[in-house]
């Protein structure tokens, strides 16, 4: 399946040729789709709804006659009947049968850039070891690789002096995209100048202490004397290298791979920062 | 802080953040429950986050049908969020409810109010002056 290919989605249609359903199963039928994942419009003459594109789509209604009033399906349309209990298995073979995009097939965890206050400074690319980040034609900073970011790990943006970075599933401000104050600034930049005081890579100092970590697991003969030993050390070093999640410490690469990673990313950040434009004063 | 904008009814939208615990699920039941039973037309989403992931064109579709008031997160991520999907939201013309920090009733006062109070952060109103995105949606899709 190609990845552009268009979502399904579910018109509920209550005008003309159709009579309306009451609110307790427009609601059942709403929650039913949107749990499934699909897109819902909910159609009617008060309000503009926003126009229709290629998407396909499948309406359903309770229908006056035993065919919708605007006729046959056609290559993009099919209908269907507005029953709370069934609409979502309507959807389900519409879905199939256009071949459209299995919604929630992942966890959508991906840093967003707020481009208002992105200096374009290259600490994020040069941060990353996963290669989410990269530059457009025009050297700046962009999200290239979405899927390759560690679910739940929200580093990245602890290293963007601007507060620039956001995970808008996070927990907490600003990361979650709320309003950045200066106290969060002077915060993330203390975070940075702590980073330095240890060594002044961050990631050294987790892989040296996922590898010790590792290597006392080795050591350990009963496995669920290790497991407990693993998750009390990583519950430990979660908490020292604050929220970052422990499978993604012990999902970081050999030491030679970092350090070949790093080296490329900061490559590519020096570059993209070479090529920018002289700042004036 | 911008000014309430006479003008054509906005068009309504529930993101359901469907693929994370952030957003209060009894906040999210009281708005869908009064949308429904409103009896106005309304666009409901599972979750804007993986639409942006994916770049889904039905973003664009959302952001160019004129004013819209968004029931969703935080104003300044969905800026970037659309922005991300190249679908830029209007600036001067988009009210943002945040269900994650206000309530239920809050939400719907300003939903179903007539007027629209755009409030998404100024700065670059589109993306003339950030990258257009050339990144590939994301591949996590069957």
């Amino acid at each position: 399946m190609a990845l552009l290919d268009l979502p399904l989605r579910v018109v509920l249609y209550e005008g003309s040729g159709a009579v309306s359903v009451d609110a307790d199963s427009r609601l059942a039928a709403v929650n039913a789709l949107l749990e499934r994942g699909f897109a819902v419009t909910r159609a009617g003459s008060e309000r503009p709804l926003a126009p229709a594109d290629a998407t396909p789509l499948l309406v359903v209604g309770r229908w006056q006659e035993e065919v919708p009033p605007t006729g046959e399906a056609t290559a993009k349309i099919r209908w269907g009947s507005l029953d709370p209990t069934t609409v979502a298995d309507q959807a389900e073979a519409a879905r199939a049968e256009f071949s459209a995009p299995t919604p929630g097939a992942w966890r959508p965890w991906f840093p967003v850039i707020d481009y208002d206050r992105c200096t374009n400074c290259m600490q994020c690319l040069s941060f990353c070891l996963f290669g989410v980040y990269g530059v457009d034609d025009g050297k700046r900073i962009q999200v290239q690789n979405n899927d390759n970011c560690k679910t739940n790990c929200p580093a990245c943006s602890r290293v963007c002096p601007e507060a620039a970075i956001m995970f808008p599933k996070y927990k907490a401000g600003p990361i979650n995209g709320d309003v950045v104050s200066d106290s969060d600034l002077n915060r993330e930049k203390m975070k940075i100048d702590i980073s330095a005081l240890l060594g002044g890579d961050v990631y050294s100092l987790l892989r040296d202490r996922s590898e010790r970590a590792r290597s006392r697991f080795g050591k350990e003969r009963d496995s669920d004397k290790a497991l407990a030993e693993r998750q009390k050390c990583l519950t430990k070093l979660a908490a020292l290298a604050g929220d970052i999640p422990p499978e993604v410490l012990m999902s970081l690469p050999s030491p030679e791979e970092i350090s070949r990673k790093a080296a490329e990313a900061a490559a590519k950040a020096e570059a993209a920062l070479a090529a920018q434009p002289p700042q004036t004063a | 802080m911008s000014q309430s904008t006479p003008g054509p009814q906005p068009a309504l939208l529930y993101c359901h953040c469907q693929y994370a615990q952030v957003v209060s699920p009894e906040v999210k039941a009281a708005v869908l429950k009064k949308l429904c039973e409103s009896n106005l037309p309304f666009e409901a989403v599972p979750d804007l986050c993986e639409l942006s992931a994916r770049r889904d064109p039905s973003l664009k579709r959302l952001a160019s049908a004129g004013p819209v008031k968004i029931a969703a997160c935080f104003p300044r991520a969905l800026k970037w969020l659309f922005a991300a999907a190249n679908a830029p939201l209007p600036l001067g013309a988009t009210e943002v409810l945040n269900m994650r920090n206000q309530s239920a009733n809050e939400v719907l006062a300003s939903l179903f109010s007539a007027e629209l109070r755009p409030n998404l952060p100024e700065g670059k109103v589109t993306l003339a002056d950030a990258p257009v995105s050339s990144a590939a949606p994301t591949a996590n899709q069957p």
